[in-house]
């Protein structure tokens, strides 16, 4: 089947500029190599280390950021170098949930304004069946109209980021990358959203691509999971294979430092060891060699290729070496 | 509403004997004044901190969490919001009636606080670098060089990486769990007393996470650092903290150990929570993604029911909790309830537990 979107080969790299002249002094390798698909109506986790670009290539893909590189195809067009009239009615297909929700809502606006303006943009608000259908979307999010008539400064956290929320889901899209959509939110009012995504997207085949950071989360939504390290996947499989099997180091030291919901448990982790490496210069050879507990001869000489090891399950490690013929 | 007001400003038995708390809330109520009525958001919540002690607040999105921290640090935004009653002690001081000037003092120096969101409370004008160093310029008077250079070295125990490189970028340059940890260190750089950190982690992923909790141990370990841990993570909860608040809906409904809340919570609103709770592991291929919730929507703080305040969405809910608040009240162990399921309420008993 021709998946819905697919990203090949996505790179994006923030010049560093110094001085009077700006000069460009290096480059923020964020993103540097990505590539995913995803299937309607399926939904894909992106997990990874804070700073790996995992944002970045959210925003890359939906064309908020211009990318450096690589290409983005959407339903059979490719988006990458597409001007943004011709993208504009693909936009309404294609929401995002920011992670920051206090700097994404314009404090100026009511809620039921900030919910109806992208509605109008698109010529789909009409009088009171819009207010209606706002109200509705409000309602979803565990919102009540009162709510509604407020601004985003008088919110807490979690009901600022469920505005987030009510914004991307009125338009109706086919495809939304959460990024960390219910971080804020207690574990009951988290339950209700992620019960209240699963319900539209088998009623409207919607897409989800989900960035968080609680692997507990992500388990619970994700029919696949894609790892990050420094800027490229260096892991991806079914959830329940990279849950129950992962092969790469650094997926299971992530696995392994999950903080257990009980407190007569004593913790056992594995901290990672040495410096966070940088994405301005990133490790040569394996970007996870300097921390690595597996790390041998040769991996700080070459980068390994993501391959597959299983059907399906991919990693990007000199460890597996035997199907790695890169 | 009303009724309860007071009944708790008097004494708690538990704290009795002891003398005095590093840091003691009494019948604290934050009102914001908004157009369309008068928000409770803060409504009757006592808690106290020791030396050295980490208590986890929990509870319902919107329930107030916030907004009682933002009253310990006198930064409850005022129009439209005011501290309209309790008392907040801090070393012999009550921080409700302190002037401002006295209060900026402590603030960021003996009580610092780690924001929900990084955003709200770092300038986007400024470097990152820039904005930690003026914390030690101005708490420890500092030079303008060493102020630096402290900044850089609070940035490497956050674990940022490349700090010097980092400190002269700006918030936007950072990615979501940097910024975070960009305040972070902005917490920490005076070795505060008391710690408040509101969702301290949540923009951290797990391996980062359990390197910024060791460090707010450390923390607790050299300077006795209390630390009030606001947080919905309750596996960050059940690590962390001796003791757990549980609020709803702008009051302290729960109070207990973290191992006994853990293993039996008394108020179905705990119980409910610890429920929702996707649990890693526990999703099975071919059954149903959906997660255990608590039916209902949390009431608008504008129109809250009369009575119990969970009571809409409690599935044991008694006719009498729809008319009468109940009051927090001990139970046992140290631990405070505020459920009719549980004996010593005021108005259903001969005695009341705890004096008034
Ligand atoms: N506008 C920008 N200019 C320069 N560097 C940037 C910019 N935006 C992001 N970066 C850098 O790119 C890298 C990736 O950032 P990104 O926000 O994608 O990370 P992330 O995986 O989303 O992390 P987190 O989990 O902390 O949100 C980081 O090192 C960040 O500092
Ligand atoms: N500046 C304000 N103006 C009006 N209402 C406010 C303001 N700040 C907070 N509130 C209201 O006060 C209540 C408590 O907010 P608070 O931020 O303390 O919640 P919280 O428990 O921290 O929730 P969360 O877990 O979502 O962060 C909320 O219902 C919120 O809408
Ligand atoms: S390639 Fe080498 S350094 Fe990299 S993850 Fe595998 S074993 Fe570790
Ligand atoms: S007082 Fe009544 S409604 Fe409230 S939590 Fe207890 S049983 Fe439920
Ligand atoms: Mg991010
Ligand atoms: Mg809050």
């Amino acid at each position: 089947m021709q998946p819905l979107l697919t990203v090949d080969d996505l790179k994006v790299h923030f010049p560093i500029k110094k001085g009077l002249f700006s000069r460009t002094v290096g480059h923020v390798y964020a993103v540097d190599g990505v590539s995913l698909t995803l299937a309607g109506g399926e939904t894909l986790g992106l997990v990874g280390e804070s700073g790996c670009g995992k944002t970045t290539t959210g925003l890359a893909i939906l064309r908020l950021l211009d990318p450096t590189g690589g290409r983005i195809i959407y339903d059979g067009n490719d988006i990458t170098g597409m001007s943004r009239s011709r993208l504009r009615p693909l936009r309404r297909q294609l929401q995002i949930i920011f992670q920051d929700p206090y700097s994404s809502l314009n404090p100026r606006m009511t809620v039921n304004e900030i919910i109806a303006d992208p509605l109008r943009v698109h010529g789909l608000y009409n009088g009171s069946e819009g207010r209606q259908w706002v109200e509705y979307i409000l309602e979803k999010v565990g919102l009540s109209p009162e709510h509604g008539r407020r601004y985003p400064h008088e919110f807490s956290g979690g009901q600022r980021q469920r505005v987030g929320i009510a914004r991307a889901l009125a338009l109706r899209p086919r495809v939304i990358i959460g990024d960390e959509p219910v971080s804020a939110l207690d574990v009951s009012i988290q339950a209700q959203i992620i019960n209240l995504l699963i319900d539209l997207q088998t009623e409207f085949d919607l897409s989800y691509i989900i960035i968080a950071h609680d692997l507990a989360v992500v388990e619970h939504m994700c029919d696949r999971v894609a790892v990050m390290y420094l800027g490229k996947i260096v892991e991806s499989g079914l959830y329940h294979q990279v849950y129950n099997n992962p092969l790469h180091p650094y997926t299971r030291a992530l696995l392994s430092a999950i903080p257990v919901p009980d407190p007569g448990r004593p913790r056992q982790r594995t901290i990672l060891q040495g410096d966070v490496p940088s994405p301005i210069e990133p490790p040569p050879g394996c970007h996870f060699h300097p921390r690595c507990p597996r790390a041998r001869d040769g991996c700080n000489r070459r980068m390994p290729e993501l391959v597959e090891h299983r059907p399906g399950h991919r990693v990007r490690c000199w460890l597996y070496r035997d199907t790695n013929h890169g | 509403m009303i009724a309860t007001a007071n009944a708790h400003s008097g004494q708690n038995p538990r704290s009795l004997p002891k003398a005095g708390h590093l840091l003691e809330i009494k019948g604290l109520k934050t009102y914001f004044y908004l157009f369309e009525g008068v928000a409770r958001a803060v409504d009757d919540v006592s808690l106290h901190l020791d030396r050295s002690e980490v208590v986890g607040v929990v509870g319902e999105s919107g329930c107030g969490k916030s907004v009682t921290a933002q009253s310990i640090m006198r930064l409850v935004p005022e129009p439209p919001g005011r501290i309209v009653g309790g008392s907040i002690v801090f070393d012999g001081m009550d921080l409700v009636k302190l002037p401002a000037d006295r209060i900026r003092n402590i603030r960021g120096n003996r009580i610092a606080m780690i924001f929900q969101e990084p955003m709200t409370s770092l300038n986007p004008v400024f470097t990152i670098g820039d904005q930690i160093a003026e914390m030690f310029r101005q708490h420890m008077h500092l030079g303008r060089r060493e102020s630096l250079e402290r900044a850089v070295e609070m940035l490497a125990r956050v674990q940022i990486p490349e700090p010097a490189k980092r400190a002269r970028a700006y918030p936007h340059q950072l990615s979501g769990g940097m910024r975070q940890r960009a305040m972070i260190a902005m917490a920490l750089a005076c070795s505060p007393e008391i710690l408040i950190a509101d969702e301290p982690t949540t923009a951290l992923d797990v391996t980062v996470q359990a390197q910024i909790l060791d460090l707010m141990l450390q923390l607790r370990q050299d300077f006795h650092t209390a630390i009030i841990m606001i947080t919905h993570d309750l596996g960050v909860i059940a690590e962390m903290a001796q003791r757990v608040v549980v609020m709803y809906a702008g009051k302290v409904v729960e109070e207990a150990l973290t191992a006994d809340l853990f293993d039996r919570p008394l108020h179905p609103y705990t119980a409910g929570l610890l429920e929702s709770m996707p649990r890693l592991g526990s999703r099975r291929p071919g059954r149903s993604r959906k997660l255990k919730e608590i039916k209902g929507m949390v009431p608008g703080l504008l129109d809250l029911p009369p009575g119990c305040s969970f009571a809409p969405r409690c599935p044991r809910a008694m006719d009498i909790c729809r008319r009468r608040v109940p009051e927090l009240v001990p139970a046992g162990n140290g631990r405070r309830v505020r459920c009719r399921l549980f004996p010593g309420q005021g108005d259903t008993s001969a005695t009341t537990a705890d004096g008034g």
